[in-house]
């Protein structure tokens, strides 16, 4: 156990004193997400919005006021029918436009839901989805709000009202996900990868194996230290956009923290597994970006949406693991669902990390002989 | 086995597939000898000493290392073995100090002890200014003087080098091999394998190896006499080279 701490104690160093590993393992995620961040929150600062209220009631007021209230939207123009929502985005400077069907307000109190519909311009699609988020997300607080003193005679209405206005919430938050996803997959693969083979490229890994620590401290002591800055990580990630965002978990933090550090373990088996098939530092690095990074923005559902692939690229996404730990945390940060509803998404990522691990085991023994 | 018998090989075997890597070896290391292990590229030195140092195991043969088998016992075998090999084996971003203490706490070393080696190491190197400096600033005949000093730090029954003195100037060989004899003295056994014949000279004994088999052991004098050679490069070339071809 001594020979092991002194050797964990010695991969600290390396990295403490790299100040570029630093930079990649704390630089890069806080950077990521403050431009993400601010991209995010600058593009949606007063967007055009046109408003055709075929209701005219007391509802469809206050929800109106509150959308052009609420700094992300500025109100361009009342519209009367159908017709003008060509024109004005013809404009330009109608991002969306918001349609409260006839008898908003009676239906949304008589039958419990009512139907809005939002019209964006499509031709700017990064806006429309941020203004649909938006919206979505100030109409689903106003029918919070409505429904406190409403609920209180008639119980039924709170979920019949959100059942209607989009169930999965596509939260403009969406990228604190995808970013510790691609961070995390990132600095444990590229990191253990890249370590384990400059020993071997410097000859230290065979100074090593012929020493007395056993192949299994070699590899518990390189990766040991990126699972503890790993996770360290995943915690600055998730204080720095409730700070300077204000992003809370909704779900439970234990369980979000146990799905990272399985995450993070199946990331490092992988980098494992990586550095026993590549020779040196540059091929190993070479195999984690192209082959995790790419794969990781593109296909995973970070940034596009899987149900909106080609069926070959939705195979293709289902051997990636970050697919799996994408949705798994959107589900705790955003929706707030517990195990329950993330046991398969789990159960996936483990298997995945036996795998991962049985492969390098059997590589490392064939290399060593 | 004689009692100072640290390394025995009996009939040993190792075959990768159909390639058979060594054919046979049988020979005996005393304790406090030089033992030079000479062959051209290809011979089988490498599988030997990777057999030696418990890294795999002989495919057939019984190999007693330090007192241990190689089959069964390897754990125990690197406990009582220090390696150092032609690449650098220490780390390039650590001080001098830091690499010392690591090596000394992966062999087991209490930490009074390293402190206590650490001192009379640097003392013997005349190295005490350059304690806290990381490797990657030491020039190239410092760094293998240390590597060396590391490999012994927990004084080993065996230290086995492997072309220690590749790249290294004529003045620094000569005080690396310095080095190797006190330790010698020191009743350690130093197993090192070279390309450089004059070194080979400085052996009490060497074995020559050529397609996988130990064509020739016996000391330099013996050798030289026997092939009617000058120098053991000239015996080298008479008995390994056919094996190159």
């Amino acid at each position: 156990m001594k020979r092991f701490i002194g050797f964990v104690k010695k991969e600290f160093l390396h990295i403490f004193r790299d100040y570029r590993t630093l930079f990649i393992l704390f630089g890069i995620p806080a950077a990521q997400i403050l431009i993400f961040g601010y991209a995010v929150s600058m593009d949606i600062k007063n967007a055009g919005i046109a408003i055709l209220d075929l209701s005219h009631d007391e509802i469809t007021q206050k929800l109106t006021d509150k959308l052009i209230s609420s700094d992300f939207f500025r109100e361009t123009e009342n519209l009367l029918n159908y017709n003008d929502i060509d024109k004005v985005f013809k404009k330009g400077k109608t991002k969306a436009v918001i349609v409260f069907e006839q008898g908003f307000g009676k239906k949304l109190i008589s039958q419990g839901k009512a139907s809005l519909s939002i019209i964006a311009d499509g031709s700017e699609p990064n806006t429309a989805t941020l203004v649909t988020n938006y919206t979505m997300a100030i109409v689903n607080s106003f029918t919070t709000e409505l429904a406190g003193p409403v609920t209180t005679p008639s119980i039924s209405i709170l979920p019949e009202v959100k059942m209607f206005y989009n169930p999965e919430l596509k939260s403009h938050f969406m990228f604190v996900p995808g970013v510790i996803t691609l961070i995390l997959i990132l600095i444990c693969a590229l990191m253990t990868s890249v370590t384990i083979t400059r020993e071997k490229e410097f000859g230290t890994m065979e100074v090593l194996l012929v020493s007395p620590l056993r192949p299994i401290q070699i590899i518990l002591g390189k990766v040991m230290p990126y699972f503890i800055l790993s996770l360290i990580n995943v915690i600055m990630i998730l204080l720095l956009s409730w700070l300077v965002f204000g992003l809370p978990v909704k779900g439970s933090i234990i369980l979000l923290l146990a799905e990272c550090m399985l995450y993070i373990m199946m990331s490092l088996t992988l980098g494992i597994l990586i550095s026993t098939v590549s020779s040196s530092m540059q091929q190993a690095i070479f195999i984690s970006l192209i082959g995790l990074m790419l794969p990781t923005i593109l296909l995973s559902g970070f940034i596009f949406p899987i149900e909106n692939m080609p069926v070959i690229y939705d195979y293709v996404s289902a051997v990636l693991p970050p697919r799996y730990f994408i949705t798994i945390i959107k589900n705790i940060m955003i929706k707030g669902t517990g195990l329950a509803f993330v046991w398969k998404e789990t159960l996936i990522l483990t298997i995945m990390t036996m795998v991962f691990i049985g492969l390098s085991v059997r590589k490392f023994k064939i290399r060593l002989e | 086995m004689m009692n100072n018998t640290v390394i025995s090989v009996k009939n040993m075997v190792k075959k990768f597939g159909h390639f058979t890597a060594n054919d046979n070896l049988n020979f005996e290391v005393y304790k406090g000898e030089i033992f030079g292990f000479l062959g051209a590229n290809g011979a089988g030195k490498t599988t030997a000493i990777r057999i030696l140092s418990g890294l795999s195991e002989p495919t057939s043969g019984e190999v007693i290392v330090a007192g241990f088998n190689a089959r069964h016992q390897a754990e125990k075998i690197k406990k009582n073995i220090g390696y150092m090999c032609q690449k650098f084996s220490l780390y390039e971003d650590l001080t001098v100090k830091e690499n010392i203490t690591l090596y000394g706490g992966i062999y087991g070393m209490s930490r009074d002890l390293i402190r206590k080696r650490t001192n009379e190491l640097l003392e013997k190197l005349k190295f005490h200014e350059y304690e806290n400096r990381i490797i990657a600033d030491l020039p190239l005949g410092l760094k293998q003087k240390l590597a060396f000093s590391v490999a012994v730090l927990h004084e080993p029954k065996i230290v086995f080098l492997d072309e220690p003195t590749g790249g290294v100037d004529p003045i620094t060989r000569r005080q690396f091999w310095e080095m190797i004899y006190q330790t010698a003295e020191m009743g350690i056994t130093v197993f090192v394998t070279t390309h450089y014949m004059d070194e080979a000279e400085y052996c009490d004994r060497i074995s020559i190896m050529s397609d996988g088999k130990i064509v020739a052991l016996d000391t330099p004098e013996n050798l030289k006499n026997k092939y009617h050679a000058g120098s053991v490069e000239e015996v080298f070339i008479k008995i390994a080279r056919p094996a190159n071809n």
